[in-house]
């Protein structure tokens, strides 16, 4: 079942509208690369696709059914910067475990060492922050992700290792994964198709 | 004469583990690095290698539980507390990470106008709040009011100004539009070309390479390598340092590689060389060796093996 947003419009208060009447589709196991300007409201659109706002203008829909609000919602969010997603008076386990427990199979994957589950965020580098993110938004219920500039913080190779896991993951999950980003290349590389939103 | 030149900086503080165990943690080791007037010196890196620190200790805004020694020259003199005082936020200035270096009770306007602005700094800030497509009104803004891309675009104004002779610019684009990127880039560029000397902090090694002459890359707190950014080319054949490769080879467009493991969050807990333990041409010595750096090739590099 697809993830799908229908004719969705979206603005701040009575500023223009940042997009009107913006359809999109997201099949299960697809990656699809979103680029477009900054300012443009991708960030906005993530936001009504995983549910964190409800459109003004369209429908979000999944299985056929109107999203429902529930504790784990089916589309999550993966933002830009870690260290505003996550409580910064939480130790780290607290985070991880917050919608679901992450086994420990996934933990190695994401290369997320036991001993950062004891620290507090600020602790933790960006890298390691982002990965124990990912944990988190990958709970059983999971079938869609939003990742929102994700590594544009990190360096290359850190970035490349947590994409490399982040795909067989989506592959194997059959996740449909949507790749906001402003890296052509990265788009490139790891997308089937690209949608530019303007 | 280079404008700027640090030599055997380290930074290291003091850590509490366990109640009252103290621990000295070393984050910048034995630092050497110059920079010219007119030149463009890029400081690439994982977050976690100290670039920051270094950007910091030059500013003299280090925290107080820390401590420095080595020393820093500016125009040949000691870049002291005294020389800073006269210099900071006018001939040398810094592009802070952070919209929390900002005043949250000024407005943005006022912050930016130093005491030492005459009418040409501020109509030369005007013209870049202008290319920056800044509308008038964010000078009246207080920086809470600003969004991300906006927040990152005052930043960059407040130090690329004429009268600047070294910027310091500590990761100034992630986040920013490539359009405004390539503005603040070709805003650092131009001023080099007028003698301008740029230090430029950023994880991200493609914009590092738009711009800048030479870059010095940090692993765990030390400098690993210094190259000319046109060593970067290809599958990196001409780099010196196995991590220089692997960074440079993890880029999307040139394979997307990664090596597995992280940068040890500590030096001191390693005996031999930093990178030993995820390293591909690791031979025996360098579990016991740290490596010196020395010269390869018209470059610097601290490693046992690179040729
Ligand atoms: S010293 Fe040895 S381990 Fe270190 S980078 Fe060189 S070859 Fe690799």
């Amino acid at each position: 079942m697809p993830l799908e947003g229908s004719q969705l419009g979206w603005r701040y208060a009575d500023g223009p509208w940042l997009f009107n009447d913006f359809s999109i589709a997201l099949n299960p196991g697809e990656v699809v690369g979103l680029v477009g300007p900054s300012g443009s409201g991708k960030t906005s659109l993530g936001r009504l696709l995983s549910g964190y706002m409800k459109p003004i203008t369209g429908k979000v829909i999944l299985s056929g059914d109107e999203l429902h609000k529930g504790s784990c919602h089916p589309v999550q969010m993966i933002f830009q910067h870690p260290e505003r997603a996550v409580n910064p008076r939480w130790r780290l386990s607290k985070t991880v475990t917050e919608g679901w427990s992450p086994d420990e199979a996934l933990l190695e994957a994401l290369g997320i060492q036991k001993h950062w589950l004891q620290r507090y965020p600020n602790e933790l580098s960006g890298g390691e922050l982002q990965r124990c993110c990912i944990a988190r938004a990958l709970g059983p219920e999971t079938k869609f992700l939003i990742a929102d500039e994700m590594t544009t913080m990190l360096d290359a190779i850190t970035q490349a290792q947590i994409w490399h896991t982040m795909l067989d993951i989506v592959h194997t999950r059959q996740i449909g994964l949507l790749v906001i980003s402003h890296d052509h290349a990265l788009v490139n590389k790891i997308c089937g198709r690209t949608v530019n939103f303007a | 004469m280079p404008l700027l030149e640090v030599n055997k900086l380290s930074i290291s503080f003091v850590q509490y583990v366990k109640g009252s165990v103290q621990q000295r943690i070393t984050v910048v080791d034995e630092l050497d690095f110059a920079i010219n007037e007119g030149e463009i010196v890029a400081v690439v890196g994982a977050s976690g290698s100290g670039k920051s620190l270094l950007a910091h200790a030059i500013m003299g805004i280090l925290p107080k539980n820390v401590e420095t020694t080595g020393s820093i020259l500016y125009g040949g003199e000691l870049l002291d507390e005294k020389l800073l005082r006269r210099h900071r936020g006018r001939e040398i200035a810094l592009v802070p990470q952070s919209i929390s270096f900002l005043d949250p009770l000024m407005r943005v306007g006022k912050q930016l106008h130093t005491r030492a602005d005459g009418e040409v700094q501020d109509k030369e800030r005007d013209s870049l709040f202008e290319r920056f497509q800044l509308g008038k009104h964010v000078a009246r803004l207080f920086p809470f009011q600003l969004s991300g891309g906006m927040a990152r675009k005052v930043l960059v104004s407040t130090a690329a100004l004429g009268r600047t002779r070294l910027i310091i610019a500590d990761e100034p684009t992630p986040g920013m539009h490539p359009d405004d990127v390539a503005e603040a880039l070709g805003r650092f560029k131009q001023l080099a070309e007028g003698g301008c000397a740029v230090l430029f902090i950023t994880h991200d090694i493609e914009a590092a390479l738009r711009i800048a002459d030479k870059v010095a890359v940090f692993y765990a707190g030390e400098a690993i390598e210094l190259a000319a950014a046109d060593d970067f080319k290809g599958q990196g054949e001409r780099l010196r340092h196995p991590y220089t490769k692997a960074l440079w080879r993890a880029l999307p467009q040139n394979g997307f590689e990664p090596i597995t493991g992280t940068q040890p969050a500590r030096s001191s807990d390693v005996q031999g060389c930093l990178f030993a333990a995820r390293c591909s041409s690791y031979a025996e010595d360098c579990k016991t060796k740290r490596p010196e750096s020395r010269e390869v090739r018209g470059g610097m590099v601290r490693c046992l093996h690179a040729t």
